[in-house]
């Protein structure tokens, strides 16, 4: 059954994801971090560009922008007739989205309690490129145990020279924070992260501009999921190749897959990139409680995608292009998996139950649809609606989608017209049972 | 609606536009926390303190038992020099802050999707049936509990889970729940144990993310 092979800790970006070692300082240094490090301070910044384009690294927050062309957009310092940079006329930022609030996510926490030092190496590196001085970590603000984490590699860092004023006498300053934030979903949408981070609601702007022009305090501003930027300084420090054998051309690496529901054995696991969905699960979970025919439906990346039904989870590839091709999406990897012992209406109205909750009230289409949408949901679960009324369900979601100034509306509509295309059935059942006149 | 902490005030006090100053209420930092404010305040550009907003009202809300009274926002408000309404629409935009008292333990289940499909509404009902909690969001006759069903907290492998905030201290995750396992941790709790003993993760004691424990140059 199995095509790929497991991978062995050298070919991982986070080795200590399970847990099983030292997270602080010394456990990372023997596991080969920060190896490497002062030569990355040395390389000129646009060859860490390069290198990151041609690894065809993809953002690991969901929308998947190559990283490479996203740093791109950063202003690099001119040379002046002598041939030394001229000081940029405002500071940059580089800033780590450690909002994990997507259900079925939770590959960030891991990171940050397990192996904290990726990130911070990450993030020095990150800076170095970016000619940030500053970096800001904004987690949400529940991770209270895996903020502390964080603060006290951070903490180690600074000690160990590796963070702060002339980092091994390289000449690079770089100063790393932690924000907490204070749970809001939407806060991990990058412009109402940036506005969470300068003290206000979290509301998504408008863009343009885009951060990379007028980010932070107006400052230009690159804003990245912790994965992200914790594969950035393994992707630099080894020969290309060790990145790019993994996956199809366009998604290519190693990725952390989170598969929770039910499953055998629930787990964050780092795979290679296009991975079979169903070996994903049958190898690395125990496979699906009652076994693959029990199988009812899954989603494939987080709850904002829609979800597959079980005959083409059987034979779909884990990675951008494949899912986008089935009408889904790669999202944040988190893989949701219910069987047929599972109320999967249910499921998806306390899904759409999240939204409404989650919705930051800026555009009308979102505040007021994401309600309706929810009602809705609520009652055709319960039998207790009509039947045009699930077609006027599938046009309210039509109306709602793309009317927004973020993509949260999208996001929340993506499920619900993901269900009425698989479950439509289920649905017309309950009412017919509870109304047979109907 | 913000709440106001029982003091004894004129009875037609609560006028539209009362401060909390002119009510009497003038909280403020004490010297450990005062110290925190300033490491805090360390982080962002002078020009831009306003970004300690959340970390403040953390801060405050620690200092008030787990819970924002308006006097706490109006300290937030004053040690940045905001307007009062500045504070007041971040407080009530995130969820994390509470604008009513809560109990000792603030106990916060699960009950989205992988949550859901694991069990979750077994460990609502156990929390319901150990604290005598009978709704969502109502806290217990001894004031030792109360209980918010919450959206996902990012533990989605380790479901089903519930988050304890405590009050005046921190925030720990309960991972793999049972019916039997939550009322034990519960039980635990109400008789003043450790509430790290059954936490997922354990807190470093150097780094406190909302005193800020000192660090770099």
């Amino acid at each position: 059954m199995s095509t790929l092979p497991r991978l062995k800790p050298e070919d991982k970006c986070f080795p200590n994801l399970c847990g099983t070692a030292d997270w602080g300082i010394k456990g990372y240094e023997q596991r080969g971090g920060y190896k490497g490090l002062k030569k990355l301070l040395q390389t000129p910044q646009t060859e860490h560009i390069e290198k990151l384009k041609q690894s065809g690294l993809r953002g690991r927050g969901g929308a998947g922008f190559p990283t490479g062309m996203k740093w791109s957009f950063m202003p690099q310092p001119k040379l002046d007739e002598r041939g030394k940079p001229i000081p940029l006329a405002k500071p940059s930022y580089l800033v780590c989205n450690a909002d994990e609030g997507e259900p079925g996510t939770c590959k960030d926490r891991d990171i940050l309690r397990f192996d904290p030092h990726t990130l911070v190496e990450g993030m020095i590196v990150g800076c170095y490129t970016l000619n940030a001085k500053v970096g800001y970590i904004y987690v949400r603000g529940e991770y209270y145990d895996e903020s502390s984490h964080l603060q006290q590699a951070i903490n180690e860092a600074y000690k160990a020279g590796y963070l702060g004023k002339n980092i091994l006498g390289t000449g690079v300053d770089c100063d790393i924070h932690v924000h907490l934030g204070a749970g809001a979903y939407i806060c991990g949408e990058e412009t109402a992260l940036l506005e969470s981070l300068e003290g206000k609601k979290g509301q998504p702007r408008l863009k343009p501009p885009f951060p990379a022009g007028f980010g932070l305090y107006g400052c230009p501003t690159t804003i990245n999921n912790v994965e992200t930027i914790a594969q950035v300084p393994p992707i630099l420090k080894n020969p290309l190749e060790w990145f790019t054998r993994w996956g199809r051309p366009g998604n290519s690496g190693t990725k952390i897959f989170s598969i929770s529901g039910s499953v055998h054995k629930p787990c964050n696991i780092e795979a290679p990139m296009s991975i079979p969905l169903r070996e994903l699960i049958d190898e690395y979970c125990g496979g699906v409680i009652g076994g693959w025919e029990n199988l009812q439906a899954i989603i494939p990346g987080g709850s904002s995608t829609p979800m597959l039904n079980a005959e083409t989870a059987s034979r779909v590839l884990m990675d951008f292009d494949a899912l986008k091709a089935e009408g889904t999406g790669l999202g944040t990897a988190a893989v949701v998996v219910m069987n047929k012992q599972v109320d999967v209406l249910r499921v998806m109205t306390r899904i759409a139950a999240f939204y409404h909750h989650e919705s930051c009230g800026q555009c009308t289409p979102c505040r007021e649809g994401v309600g309706w949408v929810h009602r809705l949901m609520e009652r055709l679960t319960h039998g207790e609606g009509t039947l045009a009324e699930i077609d006027q369900l599938y046009a309210l979601t039509k109306k709602i989608e793309g009317r927004t100034i973020c993509a949260f509306a999208d996001g929340a509509m993506w499920p619900t017209q993901g269900t009425l295309k698989h479950f439509r059935h289920l649905i017309e059942e309950r009412i017919k049972t509870k109304q047979p006149a109907a | 609606m913000p709440t106001i902490r029982q003091v004894k005030i004129e009875p037609n006090a609560t006028e539209v536009g009362q401060t909390p100053h002119t009510l009497g209420l003038n909280l403020g930092w004490s010297k450990t926390e005062q110290e925190a404010v300033e490491r805090t305040l360390a982080k962002y550009p002078a020009t831009q303190q306003r970004s300690a907003v959340i970390p403040l009202l953390h801060l405050a809300q620690r200092k008030c038992g787990g819970w924002l009274p308006v006097d706490a926002m109006q300290l937030v408000a004053d040690t940045l020099s905001l307007p009062y309404i500045r504070v007041y629409e971040v407080a009530t935009f995130y969820t994390m802050f509470n604008l009513q008292p809560v109990g000792t333990h603030h106990v916060q289940v699960c009950t989205n999707c992988a949550c859901l499909i694991r069990g979750s509404d077994a460990i609502v009902s156990a929390v319901k049936h150990t604290t005598g909690v009978a709704h969502n969001g109502e806290t217990s006759a001894d004031g030792q509990f109360t209980l918010t069903e919450v959206e996902c907290l990012g533990a989605c492998v380790a479901a089903p889970m519930m988050q304890i905030s405590i009050g005046t201290g921190g925030t720990h995750y309960y991972t793999h729940l049972t019916p039997e396992k939550t009322t034990e941790i519960l039980t635990h709790l109400a008789n003043g144990g450790d509430p790290a003993k059954y936490a997922d993760t354990a807190p470093t004691a150097e780094s406190d993310p909302i005193h800020n424990g000192k660090y770099g140059a």
